[in-house]
């Protein structure tokens, strides 16, 4: 078991590395950075301006001398001019040798956020942590329901039952969220239906979460997410209810509650475990239109800010986070797989 | 006591439908029998033919398209098929067990033998799980495993075939029902370990007195088994009667047919041959009017057979002896089969293909998630021998013995780790088959034991046979090759208008037909034939069987015919091989090998082999355990943890050194340390009353 979380996290470490590399590559590329030079410097610099100031800050080296840097694998870039020692580790005015020689993300040096004035590591701290709620939220209200929604279709494959929950689940994955955020907004918060149950923007559950301004959110991002999962279970649970050791188990005289809940479940769950973990990727991207539409200044939010401003810094550090997620839940689903599946399980 | 006189299950005109989108298939018509207490029923007929039907019939578990359509069964009485949901739960793992084909498909993956042993009666008597875990205890010790609290905490995957299908049969025992309902138990298993499973399950039902309904296609273990006899033909009972007095006097077409089919010990090729039934079975919506066995009868008379439905008939006599034949007392049942031209036995040629001290030893990767070294998986160790010209050479093993692979090295699908094959003295040994030349793959040919996979099933056979010829090289134009193409549909006996039918359009017999015709393409000096009838029904096997060996005849062929089933090895091979764990135990000609003096593995081998002939005394020699891994074989002699002969060897010689292939005498050789004199006291397994 250790050797193969070892392999794992081996692997996982090499596919962050390459991941940022191409998201580095592709956010500094030379028209990103001579938008950064103006908006930075002066809006009106020549071409000419834009280079010396691209080579004053660093930006002129290679790629990969860079990428280094950035990482805090490679010494920061340090320039003297005119007597005074600048450099990507010296703070403004401080001394060079109180400054560290790297500093990069591994040293907790995330950059500074163009549009945010503020350290890129304080920015995606706060905002990761309101995002960390409501995914805690919708997995909460996802993941039970899914399961439930897909155990119940399967186990009777082909009943009205099955066929109705099925198409349930079909039209949810089908709707994008954009569009059912919209419906919810308006049948839910509008009065053009006159429900107002809910209040159609978040803002104010970053103060405080109430049942009021958060379930729609919630709701929309949860929607999405439980057609897909509910489906991988309804066919893995009919599945597992046409075997063999199912009918072993109903020949034994087990009351279908019984076969269900004994004998099918634990089996039928073991792929829609995998899905869950997996579903979390593309749940983000849900968080970014959920987020914009109703106002939730996340995560999600933070990334269309820093991705519509040219904020260099803040979008690599949202990438670094988003990879790691990414490839944190691929192996959890990996390592819960063989927990779950006693045929793989190693001793 | 009235209680006998009391059927434990009476099935009465039962019909069963499975109900598909287009139409109703009617799967059992009319069928109709009875299990008195204690009485064992055999159930047997071909593939197809609804025995399984009414196994799940009778436990109301015909899943969502199946319906009884017509007729009773009773359970001491209690009609099953207006049961409610309630009653049938009390019935089913209390009264009736259910124990069917694939052990490690009944077992639930995801949760622990005990676990699912405890349940049993958990559901039905409501005892506590300590109580419930005892018994599972001690019924695990009743069907004879080792070790039985590590048993009860293992996975079903961590056990073996032979030690999960006792968990299946200790799981039916546990509440100690009164009837036993078995679906070819011991269908995937090998014939040593079948044998012990069979011993216990007789000797489990008559210690609790339990009936059995025992379903199987194989009329030998039927014979050993069961007291009564039930064939089945295309959905209806034909014949039933006492197994012995319908095994000793058939009364009906289809059984006699059967029984000339397969090949019985004590009668050789030209005394006794096996004869095909002519046609196929027909489909459940394809039945032919009156008798369904009409087309392939060769009693049938028109008017009379197709005119009506045929009635179940008193026969031969004996009281509760019944056949489904118009014609049963006209028939005269004692007339020997019309002889088929029988040939005389071509004498052997030059050595052909030979094997000396060939190794196969296969690394196995530490698996995905890593734990330890990789290990060696010792598939062939020591293999030596060779076959002659127009000769079969019959190789005979277990599963996991090492035969397939032998075939693979043979063929160039794996390269062998050590030792030499040579064919017409070149060796090839190193050669994989993408290195061989056209020459040498059209020389050395293989059928397969799956006729189905390996057709591709979206070319017409005769683009197939057609292209096998261009990889040969063999004719040298479109229309010579279309030629030899029909030519070769000739000779495995399919029509001509076969070379335009897709694979799906064929049956089962007629695909492998197809592969064989494509392994002789080339006229292949050596035929490696694996398995090849083992995945069809009896009726078809004999037909195959007689086509390989008259084209093996015709082309003087070196036939390598691997099987596991003895009845035919006898029947066709000139010389056997047995092997076990990857060593040649024994080799020697037919009759050698078959009498004694045996290798003790032999001996076992073949007392394990359920005979369908009454007449018929046979030695029960019952191994212990299962076959070691090939990944951490004994030390010593391979067999010297199941042999009963290892006592007789002084020191511990068997299990420190490997015997030596020593000749006894001509070609015949065996594997053992004990001394010919030990050897002369061995008696023969099998033997037939004459009369
Ligand atoms: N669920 C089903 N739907 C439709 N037809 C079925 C179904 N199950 C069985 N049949 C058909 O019913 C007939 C009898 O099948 P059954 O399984 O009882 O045969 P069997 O004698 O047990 O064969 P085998 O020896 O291969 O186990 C076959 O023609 C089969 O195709
Ligand atoms: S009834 Fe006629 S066709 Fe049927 S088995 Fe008897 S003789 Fe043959
Ligand atoms: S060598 Fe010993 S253990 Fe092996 S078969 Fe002979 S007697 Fe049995
Ligand atoms: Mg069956």
């Amino acid at each position: 078991m250790l050797k193969f979380l070892l392999r794992r996290t081996l692997t996982m470490v090499a596919t962050a590395l390459v991941l940022t590399f191409v998201v580095f590559w592709l956010t500094n590329l030379p028209p990103n950075l001579e938008k950064l030079a103006k908006s930075e410097g002066n809006a009106r610099m020549t071409d000419g301006e834009v280079i010396s100031w691209l080579d004053r800050n660093g930006h002129a080296q290679p790629l990969v001398k860079r990428y280094g840097e950035w990482l805090g694998v490679a010494p920061g870039w340090t320039d003297e001019r005119d007597g005074v020692t600048s450099g990507r580790c010296i703070a403004r005015g401080a001394a060079v040798e109180d400054s560290p020689r790297f500093c990069g993300v591994l040293q907790g040096y995330w950059g500074q956020s163009t549009v945010f004035k503020a350290p890129v590591s304080e920015i995606i701290a706060t905002r990761l942590s309101l995002t960390g709620i409501l995914m805690f939220w919708v997995m909460v209200l996802m993941v039970p329901s899914a399961l439930l929604i897909g155990i119940l279709a399967g186990m009777r494959e082909g009943s009205k039952l099955d066929r109705t929950l099925s198409t349930v689940s079909i039209a949810t994955t089908a709707t994008p969220e954009y569009v059912s955020g919209v419906i919810l907004i308006v049948v839910f918060s509008s009065s053009m239906v006159g429900l107002k149950w809910f209040k159609g923007t978040a803002t104010s559950a970053m103060d405080g979460i109430t049942f009021e301004n958060f379930f729609l959110p919630v709701l929309t991002i949860a929607l999405y997410g439980m057609g897909y999962i509910a489906r991988m279970t309804r066919a893995s649970m009919s599945e597992v209810m046409t075997a063999q050791y199912i009918r072993t188990a109903r020949l034994k005289g087990a009351s279908f509650g019984r076969v269900v809940m004994r004998h099918a479940l634990r089996n039928a769950l073991i792929a829609p475990f995998t899905v869950i973990m997996l579903q979390f990727p593309w749940l983000l991207n849900g968080v970014v239109i959920v987020e914009t539409l109703f106002n939730f200044k996340g995560f999600g939010w933070t990334l269309v800010e820093a991705a519509g401003n040219n904020d260099i810094q803040l979008l690599l550090g949202c990438s670094v986070v988003a990879v790691v997620v990414v490839l944190v839940t691929q192996a959890m689903s990996d390592v819960g797989y063989v927990l779950l599946n006693p045929r793989i399980r190693v001793s | 006591m009235t209680d006998a006189q009391t059927p434990i299950l009476e099935i009465e005109n039962l019909s069963i439908s499975f109900f598909t989108r287009t139409r109703e298939i009617p799967a059992v018509m009319d069928f109709s029998c009875k299990v008195m207490p204690g009485e064992a029923m055999g159930l047997v007929g071909e593939s197809g033919c609804g025995k399984s039907t009414v196994a799940l019939g009778v436990m109301r578990d015909l899943g969502r398209n199946g319906r009884i359509t017509g007729g009773s069964i009773r359970f001491k009485g209690r009609d099953i098929t207006t049961m409610g949901e309630r009653e049938l739960r009390g019935l089913r793992g209390r009264e009736i067990a259910m124990i069917y084909q694939e052990p490690m498909a009944s077992l639930n993956p995801a949760m622990k033998v005990g676990a699912q042993l405890a349940e049993v009666p958990m559901i039905h008597e409501k005892i506590s799980k300590a109580d419930a875990w005892a018994r599972a205890r001690a019924i695990v010790e009743d069907v004879r495993l080792p070790d039985p609290d590590r048993i009860l905490q293992a996975w079903p995957h961590q056990l073996s075939g032979g030690q999960q299908q006792r968990i299946v049969i200790a799981m039916a025992l546990m509440s100690r029902p009164s009837l036993l309902i078995l679906d070819e138990p011991t269908t995937a298993l090998d014939v040593t370990v079948e044998a012990g499973i069979v011993d216990l399950v007789r000797d489990l039902a008559e210690k609790h007195g339990t009936s059995m309904l025992f379903i199987s296609h194989n009329l030998g273990l039927v014979m050993d088994v069961c007291d009564r006899l039930c064939v089945m033909y295309s959905g209806e009972a034909v014949e039933t009667g006492d197994v012995v007095e319908v095994f000793s006097e058939m009364r009906h077409p289809y059984t006699q047919a059967l029984f000339r089919s397969i090949p019985l010990p004590g009668a050789d090729k030209s005394a006794r041959p096996l004869v095909a039934i002519p046609g196929n079975f027909p489909l459940p919506h394809e039945r032919p009017p009156g008798c369904n066995f009409g087309p392939r009868c060769d009693y049938f008379v028109a008017g009379r057979c197709d005119a009506q439905e045929i009635p179940m008939l008193p026969a031969g006599g004996a009281p509760r002896h019944n056949s489904r034949c118009i014609r049963v007392d006209e028939i005269d049942w004692n007339a020997p089969p019309a002889l088929a031209a029988t040939a005389e036995p071509t004498p052997p040629g030059e050595v052909v293909i030979e094997a000396s001290d060939l190794r196969k030893y296969y690394e196995t990767s530490p698996g995905m998630f890593g734990g330890g070294t990789a290990k060696i998986v010792k598939a062939n160790e020591q293999i030596d021998f060779s076959a002659r010209a127009g000769e079969t050479l019959a190789i005979v093993g277990e599963s996991g013995c090492g035969k397939s692979t032998l075939a693979k090295v043979l063929m160039g699908l794996e390269v062998a780790s050590a030792g030499t094959v040579t064919l017409n003295g070149d060796q090839i040994q190193q050669l994989p088959v993408e290195k061989r030349g056209p020459a040498l793959i059209s020389s050395l040919q293989m059928v397969f034991q799956n006729p189905f996979d390996t057709l591709n099933p979206s070319m017409t056979i005769g683009a197939q046979i057609i292209r096998a010829l261009e990889i040969f090289q063999i004719g040298d134009s479109a229309a010579d090759r279309h030629e030899r193409m029909l030519n070769l549909l000739d000779l495995v006996k399919l029509p001509r208008e076969f070379a335009t039918r897709k694979p799906r359009q064929l049956s089962g017999g007629q695909k492998q037909r197809v592969g064989i015709a494509r392994a002789f393409a080339g006229e292949a000096k050596v035929v490696v034939a694996d398995e090849p009838v083992s995945a069809l029904d009896v009726s078809v096997q004999a037909a195959v069987t007689d086509l390989l060996m008259e084209i093996q005849r015709k082309n003087r062929t070196t036939l390598l015919f691997i099987s596991h089933d003895l009845g035919i090895v006898r029947y066709l091979s000139d010389r056997v091989l047995v092997m076990y764990l990857g060593h040649v135990v024994e080799i020697g000609t037919t009759a050698e090998v078959f009498s004694p003096p045996f290798h003790p593995y032999t001996e076992a081998l073949l007392s394990a082999v359920p005979v369908a002939d009454p007449r018929v005394t046979r030695k029960r020699i019952v191994l212990q355990g299962d076959i070691p891994s090939a990944m951490n074989p004994p030390p010593g002699c391979p067999f010297q943890t199941r042999c009963r002969w290892k006592p007789l060897v002084p020191g511990d010689l068997c299990e420190t050194v490997v015997p030596d292939l020593r000749r006894l005498s001509g070609g015949h050789r065996v594997k053992c340390h004990l001394t010919d004199e030990q050897l002369a006291t061995m008696e023969p397994v099998i033997e037939v009353a004459v009369g």
